[in-house]
């Protein structure tokens, strides 16, 4: 993409390294350059916030390695070390904790920041879908690490969840024990699950990268929902503008953090999870971290097991194909007064999900859970592509900075 | 003030059935049975304390955490181990504030496994600051077959292990009331809780009736204090009530050690974040005072 200025290097060092490997101006590119729209509001600054948060997670975790066992027989040992004996341990271990809590709400603002405004429509398809990617490596990544201290829930949510694969008709068992490395889950799971838990969080990386390339490619979709029309008049450089937007908002979100953090560590996690894992004793509620529950509410509101499994992922799935599902070439949520009521909807419904996944499966509750489930798919599959044919958007602006004008407009008559 | 835990539910029940009834759905049975069930069971009840470490700038009573570690000496160290603290732990910053000589004397009567020695056997010394609390059992086994096939927790980290279900929407607040107590509010109400049974509440022999205990009605560890067994010396009065309070704070200090630590860090970090953002939003709006957005 074009951007608002050029970096020229400017001595004997950085000509010389320009001729071969450009990385300067491959940085001032992207980082410096960049146009930016100028109507951006404050949940586009998601991105930065995931960003520092996936490098807050890199460098705890990293540290928190040094101190870590990873053996059934002294995992558990080996957090209480760290809390108790390691200099700042506890605040390594809760930070990377409640981390990975802040990492999920993070995310799903930003998601949601994308489904309100139509962040994956027609050119930001790919952008949307390595998203999706790197939402559901955050996953695996998540689940992982929560075995990891080998608590009683460590143990039961590994137990339960390995074992949804046991659903697939034939293939399944092997699988599960493929898994397991064994016929339950022990030390040879706890390993590899290590293992992985070190490894992905360099996929997200990896895909993160890719996220970014595509986002630099396309640029920044906005509140509008029309794309820039004039570098000059609808966008801003990325340095300083976006840089310091961004760094108020990260800090702001690190506020909350720190709450978390310092004040409540341990509300996110589970009681149950201060004792050691116990293959004979099963907690009398197996629940997930809060940020499944959703999708753990559709796994159970399924009578079949492979049924709720297959719900379970296709629930994820679905999200990749949402760019072909919105039938409607408007973008923003904006302009779209039926979408809108929708989306609200949809909101509450993943709220309700995730309220209902940490109730115990019985009763009325299984009930809502399928009545919230149904409506889920409903919503991606039936409301989307029906909602892009019989709604009538508004009018959109003719571009970015007509948008801001008339915003600004507006709001110096109604102060006269 | 009294916490239900279970019936917490009905309130979310009854929500449910509001929300049943705008949305002209025929589930009202169903909520009704779920309310019913919730009545039939035994419900766990509560009582919410005031500690001093609650709070942003929550810190030990160093004198509680003393009488705290005094009945744990005397009484639960019988039967439960605890063997995340070592004696050390005791002279810690942020803890019951001993001095290295008294954890030296602390140690000093209990014997440890060391060993082996040059002649390859394993012997006995008495323990020093450095070691862990020893176990009161050798072994799982050994610690069922002294209590009736139960067997008593661990209790380094009962302070974090236990917890009522708060339900919607006392969770949420907690976030800003920055409730974490609710580990000691339970070990209170269960130290205190052992009551006769309610009629049509029977406990098998072996077993004992108590009003806040989560897993169900009847707990197999005997109703472990009485008034007076263990001596105060501070002029603290020697009830039930103060002394399962004092213990579940020390408790709370045995899972928690470094919680004074924690809070005294977030405020400098809270203040520094706060200051911080204030900075850059002022620099943020100079930016773009100049840009329409």
């Amino acid at each position: 993409m074009q951007g608002h200025s050029t970096y020229t290097p400017n001595n004997g060092f950085t000509r010389w390294l320009e001729r071969r490997l450009p990385i300067i101006s491959m940085a001032h590119g992207q980082a410096v350059a960049f146009p930016v729209p100028k109507n951006l509001n404050y949940f586009w600054t998601f991105g930065a916030i995931l960003m520092v948060m996936l490098v807050c997670q890199l460098l705890t975790g990293i540290v928190l390695v040094m101190h870590y066992t990873p053996h059934t027989s002294l995992a558990f040992a080996s957090v209480e070390h760290i809390m108790r004996d390691v200099n700042w341990g506890w605040l390594l271990r809760y930070m990377h904790a409640n981390g990975a809590s802040m990492f999920f709400i993070a995310v799903y603002i930003h998601m949601f920041r994308g489904f309100y405004y139509g962040s994956y429509k027609e050119p930001r398809e790919v952008l949307w879908i390595l998203g999706v990617l790197i939402f559901l490596v955050m996953m695996a990544t998540a689940f992982m690490g929560y075995v990891l201290p080998w608590g009683q829930m460590s143990f039961w949510g590994a137990t339960v969840i390995t074992n949804l694969f046991s659903a697939f008709p034939f293939v399944g068992e092997p699988i599960v024990t493929w898994l397991w490395g064994g016929f339950s889950v022990d030390n040879p799971t706890l390993n590899r699950f290590f293992s992985l838990h070190y490894l992905l969080p360099f996929v997200i990386v990896g895909i993160v990268i890719l996220h970014i390339w595509a986002l630099h490619v396309v640029g920044q979709n906005n509140p509008a929902g029309v794309e820039v029309k004039s570098m000059q008049q609808d966008t801003v450089p990325f340095t300083p503008y976006a840089t310091l937007k961004d760094a108020f908002a990260v800090v702001c979100f690190l506020i909350v953090f720190a709450w978390f953090l310092f004040y409540v560590p341990n509300f996110m996690g589970h009681p149950d999870n201060y004792i050691e894992a116990n293959p004979m004793v099963t907690p009398a509620h197996i629940v997930p971290e809060w940020y499944f529950l959703p999708f753990y509410a559709i796994l159970r509101a399924i009578p079949s097991k492979l049924g709720g499994v297959l719900c379970m992922f296709g629930a994820i799935a679905v999200m990749f194909i949402v760019p072909w599902l919105d039938t409607s070439r408007v973008k923003s949520g904006a302009y779209r007064p039926l979408f809108k009521q929708f989306f609200w909807v949809f909101a509450i419904v993943c709220v309700g999900l995730g309220y209902l996944g940490s109730l115990p499966a019985e009763g009325t509750y299984v009930l809502w859970a399928r009545v919230l489930t149904a409506y889920y798919f409903l919503h991606f599959l039936v409301i989307l592509p029906v909602l892009g044919l019989i709604e009538t958007p508004k009018p959109l602006p003719a571009s970015i900075s007509e948008a801001v004008l008339g915003k600004a407009g507006a709001a110096a008559a109604h102060k006269a | 003030m009294n916490i239900h835990p279970r019936i917490a539910r009905s309130p979310i029940a009854g929500a449910l059935r509001a929300v049943a009834v705008a949305a002209g759905l025929a589930l009202l049975s169903g909520t009704a049975i779920a309310a019913e069930e919730g009545a039939a069971v035994h419900h766990p009840e509560i009582t919410a304390q005031k500690w001093s470490f609650a709070g942003p700038f929550g810190r030990f009573d160093k004198g509680q955490l003393q009488r705290g570690y005094k009945v744990y000496k005397n009484v639960c160290a019988n039967c439960h181990s605890m063997k995340y603290v070592a004696f050390r732990n005791l002279s810690d910053e942020g803890g019951p504030g001993f001095t290295e000589e008294q954890v030296k004397a602390i140690a000093a009567e209990y014997k440890v496994t060391d060993g082996p020695n040059d002649d390859g056997e394993m012997f006995q010394r008495p323990a020093r600051p450095s070691d862990r609390f020893p176990s009161p059992f050798p072994n799982e086994q050994a610690a069922r077959v002294a209590n009736g096939n139960a067997l008593p927790p661990d209790l380094s980290l009962m302070g974090k292990a236990r917890a009522a279900h708060r339900g919607f929407p006392g969770f949420v607040f907690d976030i800003f009331t920055q409730y974490q107590e609710s580990g000691p509010d339970y070990v209170y109400s269960l130290l205190t809780g052992y009551t006769d049974a309610p009629h049509g509440q029977e406990c098998a022999s072996g077993l004992n009736y108590n009003k806040a205990f989560l897993a169900g009605a009847c707990i197999a560890m005997a109703k472990p204090i009485e008034d007076g067994v263990v001596d105060y010396t501070d002029g603290t009065p020697a009830t039930v009530e103060n002394y399962a309070r004092d213990v579940s704070a020390f408790l709370m200090w045995t899972a928690e050690p470094k919680l004074e630590d924690r809070k005294r860090t977030g405020f400098k970090v809270m203040a520094f974040l706060i200051v911080f953002a204030g900075l850059l939003w002022f620099t943020k709006r100079k930016i773009w005072a100049d840009v329409a957005h």
